[in-house]
């Protein structure tokens, strides 16, 4: 069926033939008999990684196919989103090993993206916890693969984008919990250099990230709240929450309906920090448990909240610089703070150290903002893309709308060798989006 | 708890009913020609909710196996719901008598044959419902369908007669009237979104049909008057319209 595709970002937005298929046959012979497509999962990635003129959603293929509630291992077909399963894990005192910011991801889509969360330093991406996945490659074989098993197909996969093939099953291991809580702890930075040092103090914590804001000069030059958190034992858990432990509180949710004016989301992120900045509470830590859904996917409470950037969409920036990398950090960030054109607020993050062939994340600063699309836009971005390369550091292809294409031959150090592995499974082509010819990742 | 029986459990909209019905804590026998191809779905019932689920071989057209396999179910199911079909290629089958009498068998007459097992069954238990997934395309024939239309328009009918027969029983005959559904049967069609629903809602608009016992569901509500203002257009006018 034709249809008006975009991802997160809403840019760019395509017309776009999608297919859909719920058996795994379906799938062999649709791979076999088509040419030049991408596999989707539910468009959360923000740029043009799973656009394609022709498409393959997985949402169908959706089945749980099997949960080791004593092992902690579930295995999934690739279009299960991660919604789905922390309804059925959490209850059991299971979760997701690493999750990002939105639980509305397919788990296809997070081994393509090879999704980091809040406790990378500590447990890296999601790829480290696959115990094993089937991929259909460009000939329309099954291929299963793993960390010990067509290894090259294994690392290629992870972080790939969809292109060495379609993935369709995922087995992976799962965390165990004592609660659906966490233990959170909210400490005001002052500035950068503060943000940067308590990273470093609170980094046992096995959850961490910070919220920049990024108009701060002088002194207050990158003021921030880090947020630090562990999983709740039953201990942690005041009288109502341990009646059930292992169920949160059911709340509405809100949907924001339609594009609204690029402005509003500033306005709601600006009033939502300075009441944590300022709020009634100004000391300078603040310690509480609350349940996992606002600490993991604060956005998530307010479905489609990208519709606030308005119909013209916006690109979300990220990009990781090596740990020595402080000053590169500060220069982009004045840059962005110089420019004015940013959101308000960023997320700033301290990756730990990861092997891989092509996944985004290695040892240093991640930093991640959103730019409501305008003219100029990309010209500003190419500048700070060339700070990036300057400093050794890479963007993030999940949210990569816009990149030149030797910006990324030049920052992923192994991108030949993927390249290679890609044209192996995914010979002439079969495999295609609209990133992969940006980028020209495939031959 | 109670069972349903979803015959061509491999559709999307079989899918989505599987998963409503056991959400509500049925168990589900998942009926198909395919056996393994259900198996994933069989897994994600029993994980998601907790349920029992079975999966049978069932093959439409093989009409002398239907007692057999009726015979064979663990448990006799409280409702039965015949959700295969086929759209088939109208212009195809209009040059080519396989393809017309896989539609007729598929959409029709195996859907008779399951059918009268199944009713004289739950006749003689006095208990039992029996939904069938039926076409707005069997109301008025088209020329852009009618040999599916026409298949469509005899299990209308039947469902129809069937339900007036099993009323004294007590067993209760739904018809369900889909309109436009977004499914793998019709993801080559662009179909209008109004009036298409996604699986799921034809899922949702069952369940919450077999509580109300309703004889004939359309499940996007325009359907009703659409259908019923082309069946109000004269004969003389209709054969000259391009439908």
């Amino acid at each position: 069926m034709q249809k008006r595709l975009a991802n997160w970002g809403n840019y760019p937005a395509i017309t776009s033939e999608e297919s859909a298929y719920s058996q795994e046959e379906q799938l062999r012979s649709f791979v076999v008999a088509n040419h030049g497509f991408i596999a989707r999962g539910n468009g959360r990635c923000y740029g043009d990684a799973s656009l394609g003129k022709h498409s393959l959603s997985m949402l169908k293929y959706d089945n749980i196919l099997s949960f080791d509630t004593v092992a902690g291992v579930l295995e999934t077909q690739a279009g299960v989103t991660l919604d789905q399963i922390l309804d059925i894990i959490v209850p059991k005192g299971w979760f997701l090993p690493v999750t990002p910011g939105t639980k509305f991801i397919t788990v296809g889509g997070a081994v393509a993206s090879d999704v980091h969360g809040k406790n990378h330093h500590v447990d890296g991406a999601f790829s480290g916890h696959i115990i094993d996945m089937d991929v259909i490659t460009g000939d329309g074989t099954t291929i299963t693969c793993s960390p010990s098993r067509h290894t090259d197909l294994y690392w290629a996969t992870c972080g790939g984008m969809g292109l060495t093939g379609v993935i369709t099953r995922v087995k992976f291991g799962l965390k165990k919990i004592e609660t659906a809580y966490i233990k959170q702890k909210q400490i005001k930075a002052r500035n950068l250099e503060e943000v940067v040092r308590l990273f470093e103090e609170y980094k046992h914590y096995t959850y961490s990230m910070a919220w920049i804001d990024c108009l701060q000069k002088g002194d207050a030059f990158g003021r921030s709240i880090l947020i630090v958190g562990e999983h709740a034992t039953k201990e942690d858990l005041n009288a109502k929450q341990g009646q059930a432990p292992l169920q949160q509180p059911a709340k509405p949710r809100l949907t924001v309906p339609f594009n609204l004016p690029s402005f509003i989301l500033n306005t709601f992120t600006v009033k939502a920090f300075n009441w944590l900045y300022y709020g009634k509470n100004f000391k300078k830590e603040i310690n509480n448990v609350v349940p996992y859904e606002p600490f993991f996917y604060p956005l998530d409470a307010i479905l489609h909240w990208n519709r606030g950037y308005g119909k013209a969409g916006f690109i979300q920036y990220q990009f990781v610089l090596p740990l020595e990398q402080k000053e590169g950090l500060i220069a982009i960030l004045r840059r962005i703070s110089d420019k004015g054109w940013g959101s308000f607020l960023a997320v700033l993050k301290v990756f730990g150290r990861q092997e891989s062939l092509i996944s985004f994340p290695m040892e240093g600063y991640t930093l991640a903002l959103d730019f409501p699309v305008r003219k100029g836009l990309f010209a500003f971005l190419d500048e700070l893309d060339d700070i990036v390369l300057q400093y050794g550091g890479r963007l993030y292809l999940s949210k990569d709308a816009r990149m030149k294409q030797d910006v990324f031959w030049k920052s992923y150090p192994h991108a030949d060798r993927f390249a290679e592995i890609v044209q192996t499974y995914n010979p002439g082509k079969r495999f295609e989006s609209l990133q992969s010819e940006r980028l020209s990742l495939t031959k | 708890m109670p069972t349903i029986l979803l015959l061509g459990a491999g559709s999307d909209m079989a899918i989505a009913i599987a998963r409503r019905f056991a959400a509500a804590q049925y168990d589900i026998q998942l009926a198909g020609r395919q056996v393994a191809a259900l198996q994933p779905l069989q897994q994600d019932l029993r994980i998601r909710y907790g349920i029992t689920a079975t999966v049978h071989h069932f093959d439409a057209t093989a009409y002398d196996t239907h007692v057999a396999f009726y015979g064979e179910l663990p448990v006799k199911p409280d409702i039965t719901l015949c959700a295969f079909g086929y759209l088939g290629d109208q212009e195809k089958a209009q040059q080519d008598w396989q393809e017309a009498a896989r539609i007729l068998q598929a959409n029709f007459t195996g859907a008779v044959s399951i059918l009268n097992v199944v009713a004289n069954d739950y006749e003689t238990r006095k208990a039992g419902m029996i939904i069938g997934i039926s076409s707005v395309a069997g109301e008025r024939g088209r020329q852009s369908n009618y040999i599916y239309g026409s298949a469509k328009a005899g299990f209308t009918a039947y469902l129809s007669g069937l339900r007036n027969r099993l009323f004294r029983s007590g067993v209760h005959v739904m018809s369900v009237q889909p309109g436009f559904v977004n499914t793998q049967m019709t993801q080559h069609l662009n179909l209008p979104p109004l009036l298409t629903a996604q699986p799921e809602l034809v899922a949702g608009a069952v369940f919450k049909a077999v509580r109300s016992r309703k004889n004939v569901l359309y499940v996007k509500w325009p359907w009703k008057y659409i259908m019923l203002i082309i069946k109000l257009i004269p004969e003389f006018i209709f054969k000259k319209l391009k439908l």
